[in-house]
């Protein structure tokens, strides 16, 4: 049947009939992969598209009208959002954006430097530590979730904001990245220039090699932004103070008591609606900085 | 002389003072909560009397007494196999569908391509949580699109939240949820190929299908497994989906996967040794499957090389 379709379009593109390999055609499409890939995009595009809808439902529609058809309640839904608890939704929509902004930025630095370090000096123990680092990216979070819930018990932190963010700061991905970034952005003669000048390694470090790195220090910050922000076991297990939730917990917690009260179903579904938006959002904005090939593990010199 | 020697002096301690915070946080972060977990699971609590007043309650050596526990606990054999289960559909769906999209970006005189990369790549962005919430309410009878349409169409309708409908809801959570950054990953190294391989492909006569199956695929293999490697491992710990559905039907258990029952063991039943002792066997099962599996592929890949 693809087949039939691609020889469809073929001529109602204007080939020249009789020559089997005329010129290339310009407006010709490859239908096949087309298809395959808007279908790919609209079953992922399915439940966003639902959540945008579902979000305009007054709690009595929800059950009762057809999933794709758009409701009334909108702006109820709002503001009951809004009212709900003193607006506790705000509290853990600010939590998320403080854990996943301050932890970003802190992760990031921290994989800056590290990586930095590991690509451009020759030191003894270099490999050693990198392993060592790289292990972590294999550790199961669950096995490093429960003890440090527990350290962070005696040492009197856990339910408390650094229980989530400090965890989170040192990320061995984010230190591989920025070791294959700075070894391909960061020349070793532009640090020996900078040496020669008398500069010392915390200034070329700071003024040179930095400024250089940028593209992939900003993937290196969405991945992580993305990462905390999407986090859930962390919080689940070291926060019990609602105050202190971020979004995912918040909403999950929303859903909970959702299954006892069904009118909390609204709630639940435009709060995920308002807490799909900033994500989405800032991959909109920011994907053209974004170095997606770096994720990949593969940089282009 | 002096500045000469003080700069060769920091030159050679600037890597170790730059490792510095990376270090003192993989000790505090990595290191202890690991030694710790590892303390615990060898250790239980001993009562003395009632268990009341100070001192009653002390932490003896248990050798390897939570280990047997677990691994004849039938909660946590359950979960496993049920995680085994699930692993084995979405692994191979997740990224046969991320191959497949990928090759389909990277071919000729495809249409829309930017915005339909977009559009698979976008769940990324969407939290664990909130895409097994909205599936989940696209699951319910009484919400779903696909339950009114099968119902027009006089088809049966499948329970998706009990039994093996359940398997293929949480699937398709992670489907969802990883396909579209595995595409990302796979497409970048196909970008990578240079288009001269292509050329002399075309000049042999090779179809476009050809090229993918005889070119494409196997000069991507490293992301191939890259990816392999980093699914199996998300998917041995998986937790937050089925966490969520559980408000929405019965059929999850506290104990449906491994790690939900770790978390239930620590702070449902307040046993951490028990728990340390699950968390454990976990990580360890997850680094024997993961590097089992990268081995594989390395001696396969040489295999291939050699031939």
């Amino acid at each position: 049947m693809s087949s039939l379709a691609v020889r469809k379009a073929a001529p109602a593109a204007g080939t020249t009939p009789g020559t089997a390999q005329g010129p290339p055609l310009r407006r010709r499409i490859a239908l096949v992969p087309t298809l395959t890939l808007l279908l790919g995009a609209i079953y992922c595009l399915l439940p966003v598209a639902w959540v945008l809808i579902a979000a305009t439902k007054s709690g009595s529609e929800l059950f009762s009208t057809f999933t794709f058809l758009p409701g009334t309640g909108f702006a109820d839904n709002l503001s009951d959002l809004n009212a709900y608890r003193d607006g506790v939704y705000w509290q853990w929509m600010g939590n998320s954006a403080l854990y996943a902004g301050l932890g970003a930025v802190l992760s990031t630095a921290v994989s800056a430097i590290s990586g930095y370090a590991l690509a451009i000096y020759r030191f003894k123990g270099r490999e050693a530590v990198f392993n060592v680092l790289m292990a972590g990216v294999l550790m199961p979070p669950v096995i490093l979730a429960i003890p440090q819930y527990l350290l962070m018990a005696k040492a009197d932190l856990a339910d408390s904001y650094w229980s989530v963010l400090l965890p989170l700061v040192l990320s061995p991905y984010g230190v591989y990245l920025a070791r294959i970034y700075a070894a391909a952005a960061v020349p070793a003669d532009v640090v020996e220039a900078g040496r020669m000048d008398g500069a010392s390694e915390w200034r070329i470090f700071t003024r040179i090699a930095l400024p250089m790195m940028v593209p992939g220090l900003v993937t290196v910050f969405l991945f992580q932004f993305v990462a905390v922000w999407n986090n859930f076991l962390l919080p689940y297990i070291m926060l019990s103070d609602d105050e202190k939730f971020p979004i995912t917990l918040g909403l999950f917690t929303l859903l909970e008591q959702g299954s006892n009260t069904p009118a909390l179903y609204t709630l639940v579904i435009t709060g995920a609606l308002l807490a799909v938006i900033p994500l989405i959002a800032l991959f909109l904005v920011i994907q053209r900085f974004w170095s997606l090939d770096l994720l990949s593990g593969a940089v282009k010199s | 002389m002096t500045s000469a020697r003080r700069r060769s002096y920091g030159v050679k301690g600037a890597p170790y003072a730059f490792l510095l915070p990376a270090t003192i946080l993989f000790a505090l972060f990595f290191a202890l909560p690991i030694g710790y977990a590892v303390w615990l699971s060898l250790h239980k609590v001993q009562v003395k009397g009632l268990g009341l007043g100070s001192g009653a309650r002390s932490e003896v050596w248990a050798g390897l007494e939570n280990y047997t526990g677990a691994l004849t606990d039938p909660e946590l054999i359950d979960g496993a196999l049920r995680v085994l289960g699930y692993g084995a559909i979405v692994v191979p769906v997740m990224l046969g569908l991320a191959l497949v999209f990928a090759l389909m970006l990277d071919s000729d005189k495809v249409r829309l391509a930017p915005f339909t990369r977009l559009a698979i790549f976008l769940p990324y962005a969407v939290p664990g949580v909130v895409a097994a919430l909205l599936w989940g309410f696209l699951y319910l009878p009484d919400v779903s699109p696909f339950y009114f349409v099968l119902e027009k169409l006089g088809l049966p309708q499948p329970d998706l939240l009990d039994g093996g409908g359940l398997y293929a809801a949480l699937s398709n959570i992670a489907v969802w949820g990883g396909t579209g950054f595995n595409m990302i990953v796979i497409y970048t190294s196909l970008q990578s190929i240079p288009a001269e391989v292509y050329e002399a492909a075309k000049l042999d006569g090779a179809t476009p299908l050809q090229i993918a199956l005889r070119i494409k695929i196997p000069m991507v293999a490293p992301s191939l497994v890259l990816t392999f490697f980093f699914s199996i491992i998300a998917t041995l710990q998986v937790f937050s989906e089925p966490t969520t559905l559980k408000p929405l039907t019965n059929s999850v258990s506290t104990t449906w996967s491994p790690l939900m029952k770790v978390h239930r063991d620590a702070f449902g039943e307040g046993d951490i040794y028990a728990a340390a002792a699950g968390a454990v066997i976990i990580a360890v099962a997850t680094l024997v499957l993961s590097f089992g599996f990268l081995r594989a592929a390395n001696s396969r890949q040489k295999q291939e090389a050699a031939r």
